[in-house]
């Protein structure tokens, strides 16, 4: 009884350690975004990598989720036909599915490349060598990541929402046979500035929970080559479980009214 | 050398969990002085270096640069105390994203605000000064050989001129040839320097050729201290047993039967 209450305890106690630890990486990176140096050359370096070279795979996934979601519509909502189609195609798109498919994309493409390279960067010895150049591994390796994955992202999302719901209309047009310009006008007249907002809101936070998990357990990697791939399976899986709690937490918030 | 204290170490402790690894450590360092730290793998070589360096935190004990205690220094105050020293890793932990000049550079441009373009000049320099080449610094640190990133790795350690440069297990997986080339450059850079010197290593020829001084560490403390042509009448059996690498001896390894 008392080794199962002792295995108990050290359970909880590692809990515990395992969320303060992560607490206090995340005041300590948020902290340093507001206070120089700062690295602007890095934050540009990280905007391409985390938002251009992340179009094509973005831009793909949310086409064929707007035509997908255009046939589904379609065939689950027969009743609505084009009205119904056009609406369900245009708020899921900028509400939800174009931030978190988005969103997930990038946790296992950014995420798992942002572990990869700073828990190399640590089982090498490369980080403590930063820091006896007098350098702040926090703001020369986790501020620039962060700043670029709050950035990148809503970028990355506006452009997923307009491919997505292009994706849609040509299901729409060409497979459905809908109208085109009463399809596109459906569209046009139900959605509004707030849909797309609370998406890009959604999107900024995606973006920077996306970061901070590949750079924490990046940070916090040991162990040589599989310390290193498990430090990217944690960023992965722990970004896209955040990525969708923090997502029903907004959008609970955001719609409750 | 100089009488003038620039490391003071006192009552340095450190544990893991269960397992202490520094129990205790004390030693004084002069002003240019070259002092070598050896002893078996385990034995908190690089934990003591480390704490220095404040690359870890110590549970107790008090280490003093230029009389000033940098245990409690806050995190602003440690890295700029850090640009008084340059450092050597083992494995030289050159950045793979950045080219050799880059590398060179880094402290001189991130840790001192230099320009570019001057940093670069200084890189090509110090690359010069450990026998490497001007085409060298466009490379990556991954076209290198383990020799020449040594080389790479002591260049950025000597670019700013740091007062104390660390060499962390300097000639580990080295060829005997290239570890007697790295250690001669030690030698040159620290004399050219001036500047004061603590190695850690378990190379006895790398020790004999680097060291004015020498003390073994067994066990999380300093078990002997005196200055190099003196260590092979030591008087000491445990020095006794590893500089001569004897399997018998007061140093029994830790092997568990399978």
């Amino acid at each position: 009884m008392l080794d199962f209450l002792a295995s108990v305890g050290r359970i909880f106690i590692g809990f515990l350690d395992g969320t303060g630890r992560f607490a206090l990486f995340t005041v300590e990176g948020v902290s340093h975004c507001f206070r120089p140096p700062f690295y602007p050359r890095l934050i540009g370096r990280q905007l391409i990598d985390m938002g251009f070279y992340s179009l094509p795979v973005v831009g793909l996934t949310a086409l064929f989720t707007g035509m997908v979601l255009a046939l589904q519509a379609h065939t689950g909502f027969s009743f609505a036909a084009e009205t119904g189609v056009a609406i369900i195609v245009v708020l899921s798109v900028t509400r939800e599915l174009g931030p978190v498919i988005a969103g997930l994309m990038v946790a296992g493409r950014i995420g798992a490349a942002i572990a990869a390279e700073i828990g190399t960067m640590r089982v090498t010895d490369q980080i403590d060598a930063l820091s006896t150049l007098s350098t702040n591994p926090y703001k020369y390796l986790v501020v620039p990541r962060l700043i670029a994955g709050t950035i990148a992202l809503p970028c990355l999302v506006f452009v997923a929402d307009v491919i997505g719901i292009f994706g849609g209309f040509l299901v729409g047009t060409y497979s459905l046979d809908y109208n085109p310009s009463s399809f596109l006008g459906v569209m046009m007249d139900n959605v509004a500035t707030d849909d797309v907002a609370s998406g890009l809101v959604k999107s900024a936070v995606f973006g920077f929970i996306v970061a901070l998990m590949g750079c924490y357990h990046g940070y916090h990697s040991k162990g040589g080559a599989q310390g290193v791939g498990a430090a990217t399976t944690y960023a992965v899986v722990s970004g896209s479980i955040m990525i969708l709690l923090t997502d029903y937490l907004m959008t609970a918030l955001f719609f409750s009214s | 050398m100089n009488d003038k204290i620039k490391i003071a170490v006192r009552g340095l402790k450190k544990s893991f969990g269960p397992k202490v690894v520094l129990d205790g450590v004390d030693f004084d360092l002069q002003e240019g002085e070259s002092l070598v730290i050896i002893g078996g793998s385990g034995t908190g070589k690089s934990v003591t270096v480390k704490c220095i360096l404040g690359l870890m935190e110590p549970d107790a004990g008090s280490i003093k640069i230029d009389g000033v205690e940098v245990t409690t220094l806050s995190s602003g105050e440690r890295f700029k105390l850090l640009r008084k020293f340059g450092m050597l890793f083992q494995g030289a932990a050159l950045f793979d994203s950045l080219p050799v000049w880059e590398n060179v550079a880094f402290g001189l441009i991130q840790g001192h605000g230099m320009a570019r373009a001057k940093a670069r000049d200084i890189a090509i320099q110090k690359l010069a000064a450990v026998g490497l080449a001007p085409e060298v610094a466009k490379l990556s640190p991954a076209e290198l050989s383990g020799g020449m990133q040594k080389r790479v790795g002591l260049a950025r350690a000597i670019a700013a001129e740091p007062e104390i440069i660390v060499f962390d297990e300097p000639t580990t997986g080295l060829d005997p040839i290239m570890a007697d080339v790295i250690n001669d450059l030690i030698v040159k850079v620290v004399k050219d320097l001036g500047t004061t010197a603590i190695s850690i290593t378990h190379d006895m020829a790398s020790t004999r050729k680097i060291a004015d001084r020498v003390a073994m560490i067994y066990k999380g403390r300093i078990i002997w201290s005196d200055t190099v042509d003196r260590i092979d009448r030591s008087g000491n059996e445990f020095v006794e047993q590893f500089i001569h690498g004897r399997a018998d001896g007061p140093i029994r390894m830790e092997i568990r039967a399978l």
